[in-house]
């Protein structure tokens, strides 16, 4: 089976490049990307201070409520939020649509995020990003997984959580999943750096570069659940990079002040005084979900292979 | 003399690459999030991001004006991609009300050579920079559509749809280029500013030491 991206006959060159790539998402550190399902949300996002939308239909948590199929958005959405904003659009593809991906590509998308959020189209394989001019962030539960995707291509990982909970567990699960599983990295020897990757089912080049330098060779970024200034600040110090809102805002009783204040708490995540003083008189936060009581068929986190 | 101590702007944005540089040059490099950071420190870089997202934090805790104070007040300040957006005088293609830190006499384009999918590297070559063309990435980048009577150009780019646009300018303490030298383990651009940070330290010192009088002698070495 082949895979036709349509980089091949028009795309300029030095374009599409990994550094090209991976440099974007180090340009998007320290900052908040916004789920929006409208041009005016996009706006209202821009002007908290987001460093990025995520054009959608549909918010996760009206996903898990309505049901059924989950698919890319429609473009002329899509076209409408990157019309309404300066900052960096994104938008989803199903997990192995390719053709859902050169969709958004065509469409001029920032970043392309392969998500486990939307119904998978594909239950062995995951796009092949490398044929991709424009980049991806994937998501992760452990650092095999991610490292899975990077060897795919992708340019950026986030957490996976739990999206649309508000419930921010899983989240914490797996930022500390991905952490500790590269601090274990750096105890191994050259020896056991084979086992390990052999472990972690991730290529054995990508395994010793992490053991080597003590990071992934991308931006991590959480997502899945993040929901208050105090959400984002903790994932920030358990070593995420920036973070990711999904329903948190659009779904809670003020969003332009809640985005604001979460945008806030995660440049000053180490400072208690500032995260108090933004979460104060915010209103409602979005209601949310126990994980634990979620079917084991509307968990999110476990698409993705 | 003691190494020169050079804040990164760590509001949002590649912080910890310029961090990182700053400090392979033998500068002392601490991120500046506060006025009072701001206040210790011999020069600044304003990093790659999100402009609008650096703006408006930077308004929301009191620290733009500080800003504005310090660059027009003779701070040498380096800006890189949203960095050169921040310090440029008018900005084109910005939400409406977007404010900068200004002080540079140029207008600048926001994301100019289009979306990420048109972002590219190339070799540009830099006046100033010896040892052959620098490797330039430009990740949604802005140009210089305009320059001022007193802004230097120093580098622009060659062939393609945006040949000839400037990505590269001076003006007497301000550097700004539309490009991500922090990305690229080329250090040569950070050490041009890191030694116009050196120079205007030694200025400075030998002008505080002036009108300390005797103390002169004892300070500058």
């Amino acid at each position: 089976m082949t895979q036709h991206a349509s980089e091949s006959t028009d795309t300029a060159p030095g374009t599409g490049t990994e550094r090209v790539k991976r440099g974007m998402a180090e340009q998007l550190k320290g900052g908040v990307i916004m789920d929006v399902v409208t041009p005016e949300q996009a706006r209202i996002a821009e002007d908290a201070g987001a460093v990025a939308v995520m054009a959608l239909e549909r918010v996760p948590a009206d996903i898990r409520a309505q049901g059924g199929i989950a698919r890319m958005s429609d473009p002329d959405m899509v076209a409408g939020i990157i019309d309404a904003v300066s900052i960096p659009v994104m938008a989803k593809a199903r997990i192995g649509h390719f053709v859902e991906a050169q969709v958004l590509q065509s469409l001029g998308v920032d970043y392309i995020d392969e998500s486990e959020v939307l119904t998978p189209a594909d239950e062995a394989h995951h796009i092949v990003k490398t044929d991709f001019t424009v980049p991806f962030v994937c998501g992760a539960t452990d650092l095999g997984e991610a490292l899975r995707r990077i060897a795919e291509g992708a340019a950026m990982i986030r957490s996976k959580g739990e999206a649309g909970t508000g419930n921010v567990v899983e989240a914490t699960r797996h930022m500390r999943a991905l952490r500790s599983g590269i601090k274990r990295l750096a105890t191994l020897d050259d020896t056991e750096l084979f086992v390990a990757a052999k472990e972690l089912r991730a290529p054995h080049d990508l395994v010793v570069e992490v053991a080597r330098t003590g990071k992934l060779p991308v931006v991590l970024f959480t997502a899945g659940g993040i929901a208050t200034p105090a959400d984002a600040a903790m994932m920030m110090q358990l070593g995420a990079e920036g973070v990711f809102v999904g329903s948190g805002i659009f779904k809670s009783g003020d969003p332009a002040q809640r985005a604001a204040a979460i945008v806030q708490a995660t440049t000053f995540f180490d400072d208690a005084d500032v995260i108090a003083k933004v979460s104060r008189g915010l209103g409602e936060a979005i209601v949310g979900i126990n994980v634990s009581t979620l079917p084991q068929s509307e968990r999110y986190a476990t698409r993705g292979w | 003399m003691s190494a020169p101590t050079i804040g990164v702007l760590a509001l949002q944005g590649d912080v910890r690459e310029h961090l990182a540089v700053l400090r392979g040059l033998g500068a002392t490099a601490v991120t500046v999030r506060r006025p009072e950071e701001l206040a210790a420190v011999d020069g600044l870089v304003v990093p790659g991001g999100e402009s609008t997202t650096m703006a408006n934090l930077a308004q929301r805790f009191g620290l733009l004006q500080p800003l504005r104070d310090a660059v027009r007040g003779g701070l040498p300040t380096y800006g890189s991609c949203a960095g050169m957006i921040m310090l440029a005088d008018t900005v084109l293609d910005a939400p409406a009300g977007q404010q900068t830190i200004g002080g540079l006499d140029v207008t600048v384009r926001r994301n100019a050579f289009g979306r990420q999918v048109d972002s590219f590297e190339t070799e540009v070559e830099i006046a100033g920079v010896a040892g052959g063309p620098v490797h330039a990435v430009f990740i949604r980048a802005p140009w210089v559509e305009e320059a001022g009577p007193g802004v230097e150009v120093l580098g622009r780019v060659v062939g393609g749809p945006a040949d000839g646009k400037i990505v590269a300018v001076r003006q007497g303490h301000l550097v700004a280029t539309s490009f991500h030298p922090e990305l690229t383990g080329d250090t040569r651009v950070h050490a041009v500013f890191v030694e116009l940070v050196r120079a205007a330290r030694a200025r400075h010192q030998v002008s505080d030491g002036a009108t300390a009088g005797a103390d002169s002698e004892g300070r500058v070495s």
